[in-house]
């Protein structure tokens, strides 16, 4: 279980990683959708993987560390709420540079406009 | 007075709270009353809370009765105190600033404002590291809509950045406090402190890497060099007060680097003792020296505050890395005279670029301002200050620095570096002024006086208050610098940070 687990929040991580890296504001949005979804799974994990292990003393058992629980809640709605501003924040991106790249323009269209600007200087 | 500390939380919570609600939501006059009038009430409440902290000892506020280290304390002790006066202080000048007419450019700006002293003050008074990633939180989401209060293109694009940056950082932190959870046990930063001590050889890896990328994302807020380039636009392009309150922003940065590398990661703590020093040390210099190169390439006064923004962390980087008492107490007397007057200095650009026209605070041949004397003088002031020219605050600061470097190789790579750094700053400085108050063309001055309007009474009053506390840190040095002194004195005691936060619960069951 615990392989699967990592493999999981491995793989996770590093689609985040490269889909934050890419140009455009949408695949950013995704990539960090994908890393906050790696980390709520990572910060549920560091209090040990348990099976059928209630978070209440005298419900089972063994129990789970109830704490990783509660941050991991709290680190969802954070990452939530963070991403519906980030949206809301590329979409007015998009209306005011007219094109959804994160630098405000595509690099090709950048380097036609020096060379225009040289052309003109 | 139990809950003093608390309330540089409560009071900014409940100050932007109400101003949402009726009676004061909707006239803007009410809101720029309320929030002056909370803002030096928070000012009263955190120089009091100082003043306690200093006599009687660190003040633990435990909530909702949970013992430490199983529930979030507020630990208000000298530093974290000092911070919370340091931010009101700002706060205070920077608000005033903005009730001259920048706040009437969106809508929501002194609740916003509110919520970002909030998250600052909640990150320097926590003594919980998930605690601190929650008001890292308000504070980001905070700075992220007064960034872009008012609109407009390099503002959505800067923001762009900044929010993107900040969310990779935010998920970084996560993954640090869930290594550092699943090795160390608690995330109360005196209990892992005890804690870390005992780690297994495995174990100690894992903490070491979790110690590192906590690092990494502090390293994104102070603005340490490979994380540093989103600095200068970002600041150039938020509005003049805004720029001013986010001075801050970059300390609570290197605060949480102060607080974690000397009490978890402190001498202390066997093999995993100072991890991040070697690491401090080229990153310091580094960032001094792009931010000097930054000061002396910047084309317009806000883009070279912002550089000198980055110098200054820098040296603060180094003072950290020394990881001594008297390196630390000259750091944090640093600290407070290069917040005050940076942000003074955004306020001075704004007032520059409002007068200039068009050529706005670049350093062009312009028409001449109309206000030309007063800014020059609040300028000049300002720049003996940052540059570090006596007699003013920044001369001092940067005296106890050089003074606390001890040994040649120390000496050599502290003297030389933020040396060289206040060279090019003087430069640049001096190059700015020139251009910005002694070259206009002279054919468009004779009917830019005629339309000119005087400046906003208010605006002069919050530039003078923070450039006032540079002679005052000066006259009132002794006892500042005795403080900084018990501060640093403080954090790098274990029994005082580590022990006494512990025994709590044990000094009360024997009661």
């Amino acid at each position: 279980m615990e392989a699967i687990f990592a493999i999981c929040v491995g793989i996770l991580t590093t689609c985040g990683f490269f889909l934050v890296l890419r140009g455009r504001t949408f695949t950013v949005v995704i990539g960090l959708t994908m890393l906050s979804y790696a980390v709520n799974l990572f910060l549920f994990a560091s209090g040990r993987l348990t099976v059928d292990g209630a978070a209440v003393l005298g419900q089972s058992e063994v129990y789970g560390d109830p704490l990783p629980q509660a941050l991991v809640l709290t680190a969802i709605v954070i990452g939530f709420a963070m991403t519906a501003f980030l949206v809301i924040l590329a979409m007015r991106s998009r209306a005011d540079q007219g094109n959804d790249h994160v630098d405000g323009q595509s690099p090709d269209h950048a380097t036609k406009s020096i060379a225009s600007d040289k052309r003109n200087g | 007075m139990q809950h003093l500390p608390i309330l540089p939380i409560l009071i900014p919570m409940l100050a932007a709270l109400l101003m949402l609600l009726p009676p004061l939501s909707k006239s803007i006059d009410r809101h720029r009353l309320f929030s002056i009038v909370s803002m030096v009430l928070l000012l009263i409440t955190s120089t009091y809370l100082l003043l306690v902290s200093h006599n009687q000892g660190t003040q633990l506020y435990i909530l909702g009765g949970w013992e430490p280290p199983f529930g979030i304390s507020l630990v208000a002790d000298r530093l974290s105190t000092m911070m919370v006066l340091l931010t009101s202080a700002l706060g205070l000048g920077a608000l005033i600033y903005a009730t001259a007419g920048d706040d009437k450019e969106g809508m929501y700006f002194h609740p916003l404002f509110m919520f970002q002293i909030m998250g600052v003050n909640g990150a320097f008074l926590t003594g919980d590291l998930f605690n601190l990633f929650v008001f890292f939180e308000v504070l980001l989401i905070a700075s992220y809509s007064l960034l872009i209060h008012g609109g407009g293109k390099q503002k959505t694009k800067a923001n762009v950045h900044y929010v993107i940056l900040n969310l990779v950082a935010s998920s970084v932190f996560l993954f640090a406090l869930g290594i550092l959870y699943g090795t160390v046990g608690s995330l109360n930063i005196a209990d892992m402190a005890s804690k870390v001590r005992l780690l297994g050889e495995h174990e100690q890896a894992l903490a070491k890497s979790g110690g590192l990328l906590l690092l990494v994302v502090f390293g994104l807020k102070a603005a340490i060099l490979p994380l540093n380039f989103w600095l200068p636009k970002t600041y150039a392009a938020a509005s003049a007060p805004v720029a001013a309150l986010f001075a801050i922003m970059t300390k609570v940065g290197i605060y949480s680097i102060l607080r974690v590398n000397n009490v978890i990661f402190g001498v202390d703590a066997g093999p995993l003792a100072s991890i991040a020093i070697p690491w401090l040390w080229p990153m310091g210099i580094l960032t001094i020296v792009i931010g000097a190169v930054g000061v002396l390439a910047s084309p317009s006064l806000r883009l070279t505050t912002a550089n000198l923004v980055i110098v200054s962390v820098g040296t603060l980087i180094l003072t950290i890395a020394m990881q001594r008492e008297a390196a630390t107490a000259a750091g944090l007397y640093y600290m407070i005279h290069s917040t005050l007057i940076t942000g003074a200095l955004f306020l001075i650009a704004d007032l520059v670029s409002k007068q200039r026209g068009k050529s706005e605070d670049r350093y062009v041949v312009a028409r001449k301002m109309p206000h030309n004397t007063p800014i020059g003088i609040a300028f000049f002031f300002a720049a003996l200050t940052v540059v570090g020219l006596p007699p003013l605050s920044g001369f001092l600061g940067k005296v106890l620095i050089l003074q606390s470097a001890e040994g040649a190789t120390e000496m050599s790579w502290v003297w030389g570096f933020v040396l060289l750094a206040s060279v090019a700053s003087l430069i640049a400085i001096s190059r700015a002024g020139t251009t910005l108050f002694w070259r206009y063309s002279k054919t468009s001055s004779s009917n830019s006086i005629n339309n000119s309007d005087p400046i906003h009474p208010l605006k002069v009053m919050a530039v003078v208050l923070l450039l006032l506390t540079s002679p005052l840190l000066v006259i009132f040095g002794d006892p500042v610098i005795e403080f900084t002194r018990a501060a640093a004195s403080q954090l790098h005691d274990t029994s005082q940070t580590v022990d006494a936060l512990l025994q709590h619960n044990q000094i009360k069951g024997a009661q």
